[in-house]
């Protein structure tokens, strides 16, 4: 019996870090599971049901990283796995990790600030810049490259880069 | 060569997701026909964006009204086997892109009430529906502030462009009134917890657009004279055009996939 329960805790464990090892196609240093959006890995018999929540409601990168996510577990040797779309609670940006976060910065992204600073209709944004660090920084448009960024220039280093929106 | 339309039972709580997914994409569709023309780069990328934005929004309203309706619907029928009568969007929404003032003050309109809207819906006892509008509720905020900024920007700007704001805001005004208007199917919902009452909505969204309105030194008209019928199918003549084009390959290659 133990022996059984730890099988399936380690075949479960086989199976999350597979699909945790996937990347989102358009910031291919951030996981899955460091974006928050790796919600369960399920193992019933030898079948594997990953579930993922969408960060933007139009983000085409999904459909991308539920396919990855099916050929990632296939190579892991789990047959016909399956990928769910979990829409409660909804995915945010807090969600994103402490690794995440400075992979980004360290890609040149902006991360995201905390979630007060949003709701503010022309509200000032303090964004720093992720090549120099200063804090002069200005918008130069509230929709980037995708739809989870805006595009932010450095007022000291003069460099433009992204910001990942707080979502 | 054509398709037959879909048939749709509309019981309140499908018409309700239907009519909320018709106006997401029809407002999206609309957008996405500034890809590529808009006058600068950053103002295309922004437009094509808040129309990813819609579209990911209807699609999820979508296959929601297809799963409580229980029948062979999914979205990709509900979106391009509908024909125009069985559309359910706001007039606001098909009215054409314009100029670059029509288009934002039909998003200003637009981005004002669902800013709100979907804040409320947060609440809805709905679990699917309350998790729709947590994310549309944080993608509103941005198209909101996007959309204030061009009021302002063109209202404010040259003697050209302010005069060209208030003919958009003069023409689109008369179909505002929609967005606060509610039937019995849907008064049923509201009792039931599942929907809101966009009645208690009405003044914050008057606040919001005086506000903006005002410091772009437009003015809203004094006739208060609303257009209705998107809700039920009547709509103007240029949402058969618009669908024309977005239906054209599913009506001509039926079934066609990528």
């Amino acid at each position: 019996m133990v022996t059984v329960l730890n099988r399936n805790a380690e075949l479960r464990q086989r199976a999350w870090d597979a699909a945790a090892s996937v990347v989102d196609p358009e910031i291919p240093v951030l996981t899955i599971a460091d974006l928050g959006v790796l919600r369960d890995v399920v193992l019933d018999g030898d079948h594997v049901e990953v579930a993922i929540t969408p960060t933007y409601s139009g983000c085409p990168a999904m459909n991308m990283i539920a396919l990855e996510i099916e050929l990632a577990l296939e190579r892991a040797g789990f047959g016909r796995p399956s990928v769910r779309t979990v829409l409660s609670p909804a995915w945010t940006t807090d969600w994103m990790s402490e690794e995440g976060r400075r992979k980004l910065r360290a890609y040149g992204i902006a991360p995201p600030q905390a979630s007060n600073s949003r709701r503010a209709l022309f509200g000032e944004q303090a964004v720093e810049c992720p090549q120099c660090g200063s804090g002069n920084t200005e918008l130069l448009s509230e929709f980037g490259s995708t739809s989870c960024k805006a595009l932010w220039r450095c007022k000291a280093c003069r460099e433009p880069f992204d910001y990942f929106k707080c979502h | 060569m054509s398709v037959a339309n879909i048939q749709v039972s509309e019981t309140p709580q499908v018409l309700y997701a239907l009519r909320r997914a018709d106006d997401a994409l029809i407002l999206g569709h609309r957008l996405s026909e500034w890809c590529g023309h808009a006058p600068m780069l950053e103002e295309d990328m922004a437009l094509s964006n808040i129309a990813l934005d819609l579209i990911g929004q209807a699609r999820e309203l979508y296959t929601y009204a297809a799963k409580i309706e229980g029948k062979d619907n999914d979205e990709d029928k509900l979106a391009y086997l509908r024909d125009v009568r069985q559309y359910r969007n706001l007039l606001l929404v098909e009215q054409p892109n314009g100029d670059c003032a029509q288009t934002l003050v039909r998003q200003f309109f637009y981005s004002a009430f669902a800013d709100l809207y979907w804040r409320a819906m947060m609440n809805s006892r709905d679990a699917t529906l309350a998790a729709i509008a947590a994310k549309s509720e944080k993608e509103s905020a941005y198209h909101l502030r996007h959309a204030s900024e061009w009021i302002i920007r063109l209202g404010d700007g040259t003697e050209e462009s302010h005069a060209r704001a208030q003919a958009a805001i003069d023409y689109l005004w008369a179909f505002s009134g929609e967005m606060f208007a509610v039937d019995a199917g849907e008064r049923s919902l509201i009792h039931a917890g599942i929907a809101i009452d966009p009645e208690g909505l009405r003044d914050r969204w008057l606040n919001t657009v005086t506000g903006v309105i005002g410091e772009a030194t437009l003015t809203l008209p004094q006739n208060d004279w609303m257009q209705q019928g998107g809700r039920v199918g009547r709509h103007s003549e240029h949402l058969g055009h618009l669908l024309s084009e977005l239906q054209s390959m599913q009506r001509t290659f039926p079934g066609l996939t990528w």
